[in-house]
């Protein structure tokens, strides 16, 4: 084989490495939910993914995700919190509260019907060790 | 109790934080006069109460609230928020335009498809023979037999333009098609990729980019490719093809996901948008949002109920067959309940409005279809584990492609590698994958709910397909749940029926025993009076006695009227003989000699037999329990048709049959009115609630027979077991094509059998691949089930 050859497969190994790392284990920023009257509330944009996509919350309160579902692809019509039991229909162009409490710490995700757009709630334990 | 005045309501709460002040709240309402229950839940901040309209009004139990220091608001003065309604509409006007744009984008780029497609002719005939592939891909074979020659013959001039021309002209055509069309792929795909994650879009975005990217640089640097012993061949007229190609498959899409939900959209608009009350002692009509609680509606024959109410005067037949499913109109007089949406057929009548907006039947029934049809099935996960990492495989897969055409394939191998590159990532399809369940979720839910049978969601759905055991509560149930007197026989003439009836109606006036219930229902079917009694006596567990008209009037079982010395065997052979067919045997006696015996029973559902026929049909094991003796038991099962029967089973005992046939490996459907099975049906794989069109009953249950009907039992089943199938083709043709698809479309036919796939056949394949799962599923919109 030639030089270019051995160049070409380098070069597609490592853009099939970047792909998987940037679709699949890149990290993302974090949000905190912010408490109001004893309810954890987040706003997230839906539009082609989440926005934020990854929040913090504390266990044994409430929580409601307010997801703003900014476009008509189809690909996010759907949200899915697979832990809790919940599936909604997102309505495109409007706001869809989720409501619920998780009761114990840990990491889960919150993803569309297919699983494609990703986001992650990590709850962490209340102060005080309830 | 709940009785007639009394509603429920349910108020938002704001500030609740904990459970003291869930506590707080609650005491608040309670202690108010007139509530008699009030239950906070914290999670939603509602509290949901019950309370008598006649002595307090919704705004002082507002006021309740506020005194113990949290926020309230009554629902709208204009009442009927029709939320739920409004929503819909919304949401279906959204999707409206939505596919008319995509309708017009389809449109224009299929228009720019063949003229790119007619422009390209020239240019391929030109380097015909050095495409690499071409000959073995189907599409282009076709081209250059067929089309080619054609369009030769009749447009020669196009023939004698100059390539350069021709390259621009369909620069401009495809760049055009990008800009427009196909902006919202590019648009979605960036989104998504600032956010880490990959669809469709993405597929679609980085295929037709390479390929307009690829055919730019043969535009404009045809040198370089010559130089490396290369044809500088455009692509333009895949990229436009691709784009139209995958519109239209968008455009089918959506069409068919608006069909699948055309159910829910049914439901909606059942509701009117105008309502007569009776306001200042006069008829005004309102927009349905201005009535509220307590308001008297006025309904004249052939039109639509507005809200859910109790009628107070008039009588009439309502149809309420798109709730119920059940064909017949329903008679209505004063008292009865009726619901929102429903038909006035033949009289008029004046109801009082009682439940309002979100919390009419229609609404809710409304909103919980909207959830079940939004809702997964645990079938479906497997596509999910696969779905969530499809797209970058893909891209992975594409990129591998690329480099394995390149360096196998040698030399000026530039435009193949790029072709079948563009092809994998082209013919990948993730859509079918997820649309495979949830459009089969969607249909079935909504075909359901046209005969009246509101199935929960998708889990409940794939449940049900695989029940093996079918438990059935027999009162309310099998039976009507209704006692009434079936038969009266008179001894030797002394007596007319009619008499006798009145007696024994005027004696049991004075009971409280369900037996008197009976008879007194049937008395006032037939229009038999009552007359004013003496010395009224209840021989507990025996029978009742009293004088009636100067006659002493004994009622009761052989062994009281043994008792008082009456002889029963005349018609002591009668009274066996409907014990044996379940009935109960009442002897009475006036004066101390026999005067007849009435039969008492609760009759089984004109559709019963057929019903639980056809669940044997289904192959399924159906059992029926009963609190009755064994001899009633029997009685009805051999009448109903039931195989296994388990008679004196107390409540408790329901939940110990359902868990003994879960035990022996069953799959157990349990079906009760919820009255006291509530326990059994939570138990069973799947509960099925029957007759509560707007009970709590809907929300404990899995499944929800609005209707009384029995056979609703095997629809459920049936459709659950067709829908199954829909799923699992659906699911298998979705991973068939692409675990077909894409190897194929990266070449691995190509040096076996010389086949490969031109992008545009593979945008063709996967526009076809959603379609044809989607209308796989709207398959069961006609299913007979």
């Amino acid at each position: 084989m030639e030089t270019m050859d051995w160049i070409a497969i380098g070069g597609g190994l490592l853009t099939i490495a970047w792909i998987n790392w940037w679709f699949l284990l890149a990290r993302r920023p974090t949000i905190r939910a912010a408490a109001r009257g004893g309810v954890q509330e987040v706003a997230i944009v839906v539009a082609g993914g989440y926005d934020p996509a990854d929040i913090r919350v504390r266990a044994g309160l409430p929580v409601r995700l307010v997801f703003d579902r900014r476009e008509t692809s189809p690909c996010s019509e759907e949200v899915v919190l697979p832990d809790f039991g919940i599936e909604r229909f997102l309505p495109a162009h409007r706001t869809t509260t989720v409501d619920f409490v998780p009761e114990h710490p840990g990491t889960f995700e919150f993803t569309c019907g297919m699983r494609m757009l990703r986001g992650r709630l990590t709850v962490e334990a209340s102060e005080g060790g309830r | 109790m709940i009785t007639s005045s009394e509603i429920p309501l349910t108020l938002p709460v704001s500030g609740m934080t904990c459970a003291s002040c869930a506590a707080h709240v609650r005491r608040a309402l309670e202690e108010t006069p007139g509530v008699s229950e009030a239950a906070v839940n914290l999670l939603l901040g509602s509290v949901a109460v019950t309370y008598d309209a006649a002595r307090v009004a919704p705004e002082q139990l507002a006021d309740a609230i506020r005194s113990v220091g949290y926020g309230t608001e009554l629902p709208p003065a204009d009442g009927a928020d029709t939320a739920e309604v409004d929503a819909l509409a919304a949401q279906e006007e959204a999707q409206g335009a939505e596919e008319r744009s995509l309708a017009r984008k389809a449109l224009a780029s299929l228009v720019a498809a063949a003229a790119a497609m007619v422009v390209s002719m020239p240019l391929m005939r030109a380097s015909a023979g050095s495409h690499h592939g071409a000959a073995a891909d189907p599409l282009l074979r076709w081209t250059h037999a067929v089309l080619d020659p054609w369009l030769a013959a009749r447009m020669p001039w196009l023939y004698a333009i100059e390539a350069a021309w021709l390259q621009g002209a369909l620069l401009l055509l495809t760049a055009g098609t990008l800009a427009w069309p196909g902006r919202q792929f590019y648009l979605r795909a960036w989104s998504s990729f600032r956010h880490h994650a990959a669809d469709m879009n993405t597929l679609v975005a980085v295929g037709t980019g390479a390929a307009f990217l690829y055919s730019l640089a043969a535009t404009f640097a045809p040198g370089w490719f010559l130089a490396h012993g290369m044809t500088p061949d455009v692509y333009y007229e895949a990229v436009v093809f691709i784009v139209a190609l995958i519109l239209l498959g968008n455009l089918f899409e959506a069409r068919a996901k608006r069909r699948a939900s055309s159910a829910l959209r049914a439901l909606a608009h059942l509701q009117p948008s105008r309502a007569r009350v009776v306001r200042d002692g006069g008829e005004l009509e309102v927009p349905i949002a201005d009535i509220v609680l307590s308001d008297v509606v006025i309904v004249r024959p052939g039109e639509r109920l507005p809200v859910d109410g109790e009628v107070v005067s008039g009588a009439s037949a309502v149809d309420e067959s798109m709730i119920t499913g059940e064909s017949r109109p329903v008679e209505k007089g004063p008292g009865d309940s009726v619901i929102g949406g429903t038909v006035n057929r033949t009289g008029a009548f004046r109801y009082r409005a009682q439940r309002l907006g979100a919390d009419g039947a229609l609404a809710r029934i409304i909103a919980l279809m909207r959830d079940a049809q939004a809702s997964r099935a645990p079938v479906q996960r497997l596509a999910d584990q696969f779905s969530g990492v499809f797209v970058p495989v893909v891209l992975s897969i594409a990129v591998a492609t690329f480099v394995t055409w390149l360096v196998a394939a040698g030399d000026g191998s530039l435009v193949p590698a790029i072709a079948a590159a563009v092809a994998v990532l082209i013919i990948a399809c993730p859509c079918a994958m997820g649309l495979a369940v949830p459009t089969a979720v969607m249909v079935a839910t909504g075909r359901a709910a046209r005969s009246g049978l509101l199935i929960k969601g998708g889990e409940p759905l794939q449940r049900a397909g695989s029940v093996t055991a079918v438990v059935l509560d027999k009162t309310g149930t099998v039976t009507e749940g209704r006692p009434s007197v079936t038969e009266v026989a008179v001894h030797a003439g002394a007596w007319s029926r009619g008499e006798l009836l009145e007696l024994v109606a005027s004696v049991e006036s004075e009971s409280e025993h369900p037996l008197a219930d009976a008879v007194l229902r049937t008395a006032d079917e037939q229009g038999v009076d009552r007359l004013p009694v003496d010395g009224f006596a209840s021989h507990t567990g025996r029978g009742v006695s009293g004088v009636v008209a100067g006659r002493a009037v004994l009622v009761g079982n052989a062994a009281l009227l043994a008792s008082e010395g009456v002889d029963v065997s005349p018609l002591q052979a009668r009274a066996d003989a409907w014990a044996r067919d379940g009935q109960t045997p009442v002897y009475v006696a006036v004066d101390r000699v026999l005067a007849g015996v009435l039969a008492i029973a609760d009759s089984i559902k004109p559709t019963s037999r057929a019903a639980i026929a056809r669940l044997h049909a289904l192959g399924l094991e159906v059992v029926m329990l009963t609190g009755d003796n064994r001899a009633t038991a029997d009685a009805v099962a051999r009448l109903a048709g039931v195989d296994h029967v388990v008679a004196e089973v107390l409540p408790e005992g329901k939940v110990d049959e359902v868990r003994r046939l879960q035990a022996d490996g069953h799959v157990v459907a349990m079906v009760g009115d919820g009255i006291n099975d509530g326990p059994a049906i939570a138990q069973a794989d799947v509960g099925l609630a029957i007759g509560t069109g707007t009970d709590v009953a809907i929300e404990a249950s899995d499944v929800t027979l609005i209707g009384a009907d029995l056979s609703g039992v095997a629809t459920a089943i049936a459709l659950s077991r067709r829908t199954m199938r829909t799923m699992k083709q659906n699911l298998f043709w979705a991973f068939a094509y692409n675990v077909v698809g894409i190897p194929v479309a990266a070449g691995v036919l190509y040096p076996t059998f010389g086949l490969l796939l031109s992008p545009i056949l593979a945008s063709a394949a996967m526009a076809v691949s959603s379609v044809s799962v989607v209308a796989n599923s709207l398959r069961l919109r006609a299913a007979r089930v």
